[in-house]
């Protein structure tokens, strides 16, 4: 099938669902890290995991979107309130919330950020002037063809496939395990 | 804006796949207004009167003819009752929880696809999304059991979730053996699309339920129960029993807030309806498409929306005419034979409209014509499985805990398991 | 305005990133360093998705759904880990979660 076409204009309004999902992605992220209390922690992080899927969409990229509601904002995190409630003490919300040496880690992550801004400064040439866009409407096809082969191939990702399935296996095993009361 | 009004008339694609943002919204606010208009009115009204004349009463009389009017008599009621918010409630998770619960159940009416082209946007993952955003059902109704700060609410968040969660993966599963049957077509593409499903049902000339029988219909019961459990409705309601916890997760809400969550159950029964409709019944598609095919079949199915009016319709003048002859019933007595007046016309309407459009469908009776059918088969699919709904309410006890999440776990999932190896087997032998 | 270009995306992920980072090396709560783990993660597969979309192939979609099943497993696997330990210590206290044998 014909993989790429050149996109010509974006469609109307795009700079303003951009900026906006694109703040609240980074507003969510800065409230995860600084709430005091977990579950106010657990909402900022789905609103994070919500915009993120709406910067994928813009993206075309339907399919991983679909993918991160279900996964990530419908499964992990319920987990997540799950296990908060279940370890949810009095004591942790009286007591400091960051450690002592949080300039130092505020510092080297700045330094980190200022490294990442100048390298995407410097290297902006080297990103392709148009941006190649794939039609959406076969999106789930292709990637269905490419995790599991078309046309009687093997897809390029199959191997791979079948090792994400044994990772999942041990993790559901190490799982249950590490929680029975019994072993 | 008028020539993005017009430019979109005559087209065959959805407003969101036409790029239209206008109809697309029209679409969005009709969608909203018609199901919580009938969510609040309709159903709260079937579903009293069914489970009351299942229990052998009569059921809401008073307020309406019949009790018509009693469901905007509740919503009065819950709009000014006090709003009660518990002392050490985390207040912004508890005014936000309900928000949750409403978005997740709302929100999958953008791919719900009540014609090939009415749909707010057939997006290419239409299934995923749906499963994926009513699965963030679940975190509203957590965060409403932690947020009132009680422990009757807590238990009931953490059973309605884990129940929830479990009967996702049956629901999935159920739903992955439809789709395996969506690749049986010409070109060997299955299709994640809402309106692609039903387009496949259409070209391969069977409903899904029928297709490799026993498989389909296994699927169908698996996915059938699952939603049931999914929504936490009877006969899995231990999580919202007034005899068991006290109204679970939703206790501490009152007025405007719990009717939020009422709002949003039912939203949610609607919508596993229209999951279930569109992946096994059809969707779209009128009864026997193949077998009872030509103009005069078509004419013949196509009065059924103006029909089904006029039955309501005569259904409330048989009810005006056997009103007690009481001075107190006079004011009923007018207001049923004006709501069987406005059936009346509907359904003149309609007739109208069929018989001006039959036959053709290039100008605009018959377009009209064809998307009221469409439209129509739809909702009559949907409003089935509602009406089971209550007769599961109405006739079942309710499950144990313990009993629930063993069928989820031991019983549904080995069993939608099969059925969708046996799906597979089956249609690489027959391609 | 200017058109969204790739290196909008880019930006976007690297504060994701940086935020995850922070919130790893001075948060006290091992929840909170977990949620910042998913943080980070993300980034990275906007990051991927983002490049995808540049090439104009699957190759960065189809690996960050691959990466989406890891941190859904890194995800489980660390919080069984954090019940086993709260059951034992009582606490979810980085800082007090610091010996190899008791």
């Amino acid at each position: 099938m014909n993989p790429a076409i050149n996109v010509g204009a974006a469609p109307l309004a795009t700079p303003w669902f951009f900026y906006g999902l694109a703040a609240a992605a980074v507003v969510s992220g800065l409230l995860v890290i600084t709430r005091r209390n977990a579950v106010h922690s657990a909402l900022a992080l789905i609103v994070t995991l919500l915009s993120v899927a709406g910067l994928y969409l813009m993206l075309y990229a339907p399919f991983v979107a679909g993918v991160q509601i279900i996964v990530y904002a419908g499964g992990i995190m319920v987990l997540f309130l799950f296990v908060i409630m279940l370890v949810n003490i009095e004591r942790v919300a009286k007591e400091r919330q960051f450690n002592r040496i949080w300039p130092v880690g505020l510092l080297a992550s700045c330094a980190l950020f200022a490294l990442f801004v100048g390298a995407f400064i410097k290297g902006k040439s080297v990103l392709p002037q148009r941006m190649i866009q794939l039609p959406e409407a076969m999106n789930t096809q292709a990637i269905g063809g490419a995790l599991y082969g078309e046309a009687g191939r093997m897809g390029l990702y199959t191997f791979a496939f079948e090792i994400a399935s044994l990772l999942l296996l041990v993790a559901i095993l190490g799982a249950v395990i590490m929680t029975k009361k019994k072993i | 804006m008028m020539q993005s009004f017009m430019s979109y008339l005559g087209s065959t694609v959805p407003p969101g796949n036409a790029g239209n943002q206008l109809w697309a919204l029209i679409y969005v606010l009709i969608i909203f207004v018609a199901v919580s208009l009938t969510v609040m009115w309709l159903i709260n009204w079937v579903e009293r009167k069914a489970l009351a004349h299942f229990q052998v009463r009569l059921g809401p009389m008073r307020v309406g003819p019949h009790g018509l009017l009693q469901p905007f008599a509740d919503a009065l009621k819950l709009m000014l009752k006090e709003d009660i918010i518990p002392d050490q409630a985390d207040k912004a998770v508890f005014w936000f929880a309900p928000v949750i619960g409403l978005l997740a159940s709302f929100t999958v009416y953008i791919v719900i696809p009540f014609g090939p082209s009415q749909a707010v946007s057939d997006m290419n993952i239409g299934i995923l999304f749906m499963l994926g955003v009513s699965s963030l059902g679940v975190l509203g109704i957590v965060t409403a059991g932690w947020a009132s700060n009680s422990h009757y609410p807590l238990m009931g968040a953490l059973r309605s979730s884990a129940q929830m969660v479990s009967y996702e993966v049956a629901m999935g599963l159920a739903v992955v053996s439809a789709i395996l049957m969506t690749s049986l077509n010409s070109t060997g593409t299955g299709t994640l699309s809402m309106i692609g499903i039903v387009e496949a049902q259409q070209q391969q000339g069977v409903w899904f339920l029928f297709k490799f029988f026993p498989l389909g219909v296994i699927a169908f019961v698996i996915f059938a129960i699952a939603m049931v459990a999914e929504t936490n409705r009877a006969p899995f309601d231990l999580a919202e029993a007034e005899s068991e916890l006290t109204a679970g997760f939703h206790t501490e809400y009152s007025g405007l807030r719990w009717s939020l969550f009422m709002l949003a159950e039912y939203a949610a029964m609607m919508a596993v309806s229209s999951i279930a409709v569109t992946l096994w019944l059809g969707g779209w598609l009128r009864p026997f498409p193949n077998l009872l095919h030509g103009p005069a079949w078509e004419f013949i199915f196509s009065l059924f929306p103006g029909l089904s009016f006029a039955a309501f319709a005569a259904i409330a003048f048989i009810g005006t005419v056997r009103m007690p002859s009481d001075s107190f019933f006079k004011v009923q007595r007018i207001g049923l034979g004006i709501f069987g007046l406005t059936l009346a016309f509907t359904a003149l309407l309609l007739l109208v409209i069929a018989f001006v459009g039959r036959g053709d469908d290039v100008n605009i009776a018959g377009r009209l014509r064809e998307g009221i059918d469409y439209v129509f088969w739809f909702l009559l699919k949907v409003a089935i499985f509602m009406y089971l709904f209550f007769w599961y309410r109405a006739t079942w006890p309710r499950y144990r805990f313990d009993q629930l999440m063993k069928i989820g776990w031991k019983v549904m999932l080995p069993i939608s398991l099969g059925a969708l190896i046996a799906t597979a087997i089956v249609g690489v032998l027959v391609k | 305005m200017l058109p969204i270009t790739t290196l909008h995306y880019l930006v976007v992920a690297a504060a994701l990133f940086v935020l995850g980072v922070v919130g790893v090396l001075t948060r006290r709560n091992v929840v909170i360093i977990l949620m910042s783990i998913e943080l980070i993660l993300n980034a990275v597969n906007l990051n991927l998705v983002a490049f995808s979309h540049m090439w104009g192939n699957l190759y960065g979609q189809v690996f960050s759904i691959f990466i989406v099943v890891d941190a859904a497993a890194e995800a489980a696997v660390g919080l069984g880990i954090l019940i086993a330990f709260f059951r034992n210590k009582e606490t979810i206290n980085v800082d007090e979660i610091d010996l190899l044998k008791w």
